[in-house]
């Protein structure tokens, strides 16, 4: 199937990206969701705000799909992620990946996302309690 | 020649703007760009000393030469949590 990407300020839909990649062969479906946390680097963050390079991170995540794809011979994938405000455990991004067997399901969902934050221009803003700061690294 | 040059994140911010449109001169490189925005806006100097760059949405080094009509964007380092380290 072709994999399925979005980015979108509305809030992120699991359940309809865990049917999108099922299928008959498919033994194992493995969901990553990033969430909004209520603290970072001893503050206490009130919401965050996403902003992303919409027409170079499409691209990005392509290339980091057909490489998870052509690493583990997955080929059922879903990538979301919001951007805009959100507020504290609010999804911010979901990695869906289903194949035949769980093993690399698992490894091609943790390397989407681990190289996904660290080359896709997407960044994000904590507003904590006491200032605000975009977050790097 | 143009290029039109789109600010992200911390780089809109202290612009104050989403992109601008620079006349440069033919065979300017994305580090003279560099120089020029840092006589603009002196307080970018530490972002832009983290920053990688993209011409026509993709990553390209700093000593590439731009083109009419290219879109050059300094991506700031993105928030990249903490992945685990290197394993075999």
């Amino acid at each position: 199937m072709n994999p399925i990407i979005q980015l979108t300020r509305e809030p992120l839909k699991r359940d309809e990206l865990v049917a999108a990649v099922s299928d008959p062969t498919v033994g194992g479906i493995v969901v990553f969701e990033g969430v909004v946390r209520n603290h970072a680097r001893g503050k206490q963050v009130r919401y965050l705000e996403y902003e992303v390079y919409e027409e170079m991170a499409y691209p990005q995540i392509q290339q980091i799909i057909q490489e998870a794809s052509k690493r583990w011979g997955v080929d059922r994938i879903a990538v979301a992620h919001r951007f805009g405000r959100l507020e504290i455990g609010e999804a911010s991004v979901i990695i869906v990946v289903a194949s035949p067997h769980r093993a690399e399901a698992f490894e091609a969902c943790r390397y989407i996302i681990d190289t996904l934050k660290t080359t896709v221009p997407i960044w994000k803003k904590e507003v904590a309690t006491d200032g605000e700061a975009w977050v790097e690294g | 020649m143009k290029i039109r040059i789109r600010y992200f994140a911390s780089l809109r911010e202290v612009t104050g703007q989403n992109e601008e449109t620079l006349t440069v001169p033919e065979g300017s490189t994305i580090a003279n760009i560099r120089t020029l925005l840092l006589d603009h806006y002196p307080p970018l100097r530490p972002i832009l000393e983290r920053c990688l760059c993209a011409v026509n949405r993709a990553y390209v080094q700093p000593e590439t030469e731009l083109h009419e009509g290219d879109e050059l964007v300094f991506i700031p380092p993105m928030g990249g949590g903490q992945p685990r380290r290197k394993h075999v």
